[in-house]
């Protein structure tokens, strides 16, 4: 358990989270409008979403399925019926004046998330809840001194809110909840995750105790839109609330909002009285129920999900979890290596891509889609380090090449004429000229200064530009000196 | 049941409609009387009845994942009281 140092001793922080995810789908929730990003404000509005009197919801049986995809993936508690209600609450964005969403009934009980943290260690947080949602429009408060644009284009999207259970004692146990859940929504094809697009949000709940103590009054910090925003709220609000007690004060219960551009968070006054939703079901909306075997039939074309591929990659490929934890949180990293590490020497192929490949991706700022190096082609580079055409070192300065052209391995060492040499007779002639060239030298080390058979292998491999192969150079220049 | 004076302002205000205090009085009355006939609901032994959704029997009607509607700005904002460059347009609301 790590604790916060606090004037009185130790504090424990408790951090739940409930994330908003977006459901991937064509047609929003209720209506037949379009969902995708980036339109024409107002432009992907049905009277549904502008909530024009009159107006009937029908639900979008295909948000139903991802929904009930996800609390698969999740290990939760499929609920087969579920209710929607009306969530009651006055905004610019929420033209309808409540928001359909489901309290009692949700549609996902119960499930979990395995973190993977920094260390190689695993720790299991409690899924409370996933329910089905409606998106509110956006506000737009930048366009005017007096005025707020609404756009409603966002109104009625399908969103999933998944509640976890408050499980999580720090920052970066909640930065790792927030990319385990991420990633297994993109395995899903549920939630593309992208925070940036607002397609994931995420409300933090933070309270303090001493360790051991009951919960403390909690405060909630409203729409974080990145992970490391989520761990600096976390951090930051847990020092304040610690503060406040130790100097006699009390917490209040309230909704707070991180600002990105002082690192603090701060009260949402605003946002009080209205915690009064006086929800209802829906009467627009009869329950939902499901079919037991229809649920059984998604669940058999479930991918294989991040923590089963990791636990395969550790048993299929000895891979240590560190490793398969980097090769398994994206899919498409994890296909990636599984090419390149198909009848060849899996260890080797980890480190190749997990070291070279990733790091001059990182470099380049590019996503394993635009890898310039295919698996293929990194593949036919470790086969020519394994068939003794090049050594471990010329590789990467081929993979440097293959990076900047997205040339054949075998091309680029043909080109440059980085083969290895592992003709003797040409050693032979480079160590018996290394050797002529330091006679010195050669005499000092015959007198016992063993040390110096790191400086004529350095100068032989000078001598062949790094081409020679080094095990060849070691045995024959050993026999020579010891001659 | 009967409801206070607080109650109904505090109800009023929840649904954003302006009640000028000396009618509180009369509404909490009002709506008191309602709320007493609704109750009468209550001397049914309902313990063991699941809640009726529907007069007929009926499941939620599903739609297909496909777009079919959106796409008329126009007629969408028409009805705004104030809009610009596609946006409808509210006195500034903002933390």
């Amino acid at each position: 358990m790590s604790y916060i140092q606090g004037e009185t001793g130790d504090w424990e922080i408790v951090i739940g989270l409930e994330v908003h995810a977006q459901v991937i789908s064509n047609a929003k929730l209720f209506s037949g409008a379009a969902t995708a990003f980036g339109a024409e404000p107002n432009s992907q509005v049905s009277f549904v979403d502008a909530a024009f009197p009159g107006m009937l919801p029908v639900i979008n049986e295909h948000c139903i399925e991802q929904a009930v995809r996800t609390g698969l993936g999740l290990k939760a508690q499929i609920n087969l019926h579920s209710v929607f209600d009306r969530k009651n609450y006055f905004y610019a964005d929420l033209p309808q004046g409540y928001q359909i969403s489901q309290y009692l009934q949700p549609i996902v009980g119960k499930g979990e998330i395995v973190l993977d943290l920094p260390d190689g260690s695993s720790r299991t947080v409690g899924v409370t809840r996933l329910h089905l949602e409606q998106d509110a429009g956006k506000s737009l408060h930048d366009q005017h001194p007096a005025k707020t644009y609404i756009d409603l284009n966002r109104s009625g999207v399908a969103l999933m809110e998944i509640v976890s259970e408050p499980d999580m004692r720090t920052a970066e146990e909640a930065g790792a909840y927030v990319r385990k859940l991420r990633s297994i929504l993109r395995y899903l094809g549920t939630c593309d995750g992208n925070m940036e697009e607002g397609s994931m949000r995420c409300d933090v709940n933070v309270s303090v105790r001493k360790p051991g103590a009951p919960f403390g009054t909690r405060c909630e910090i409203k729409n974080v839109n990145s992970i490391r925003f989520v761990m600096q709220a976390i951090e930051y609000e847990a020092r304040r609330q610690i503060e406040i007690i130790e100097e006699g004060g009390k917490i209040d219960q309230e909704t707070r909002l991180w600002d990105t551009t002082k690192f603090v968070t701060r009260s949402m006054r605003s946002k009080e009285e209205a915690h009064d939703y006086r929800y209802f079901p829906d009467p627009d909306l009869l329950p939902l129920e499901l079919d037991a075997d229809w649920v059984e039939d998604i669940k058999k074309t479930l991918p294989e999900l991040p923590d089963d591929k990791k636990a395969r990659f550790i048993s299929e490929y000895k891979l240590s979890p560190y490793d398969a934890n980097v090769l398994v949180s994206e899919k498409a990293r994890a296909d990636f290596y599984e090419a390149v590490a198909k009848g060849r020497d899996p260890k080797l192929a980890a480190n190749w891509v997990t070291g070279e490949l990733f790091g001059y991706l990182n470099k380049a700022g590019k996503e394993i889609e635009e890898s310039p190096v295919s698996a293929e082609n990194l593949g036919g580079l470790i086969d020519l380090i394994a068939d003794n055409t090049i050594s471990g070192r010329i590789a990467k300065e081929v993979f440097e090449a293959m990076f900047e052209t997205g040339e054949k391995p075998a091309d680029i060492v043909e080109k440059k004429g980085l083969r290895q040499v592992t003709d003797t007779g040409a050693i032979e002639s480079s160590i018996d000229a290394v050797l002529a060239a330091n006679a010195d030298k050669v005499a000092e080390f015959r007198s016992g200064k063993d040390k110096l058979f790191g400086f004529f292998v350095g100068q032989v491999m000078k001598a062949t530009q790094g081409k020679a192969n080094p095990a060849l150079v070691n045995e024959i220049l050993m026999a020579k000196l010891k001659g | 049941m009967s409801l206070d004076k607080a109650t109904v302002a505090k109800i009023a205000h929840l649904a954003r409609i302006k009640v000028p205090d000396d009618e509180l009085d009369h509404l909490a009355g009002e709506l008191s009387q309602i709320l007493t006939f609704v109750e009468q609901l209550g001397e049914v032994d309902t313990q063991d009845v699941p809640p009726m959704t529907s007069v007929a029997a009926q499941t939620l009607r599903r739609r297909k994942d496909e777009v079919t509607d959106g796409g008329y700005r126009d007629a969408v904002l028409s009805n705004g009281p104030e809009t610009a460059e596609g946006f409808y347009v509210v006195p500034k609301v903002v933390e």
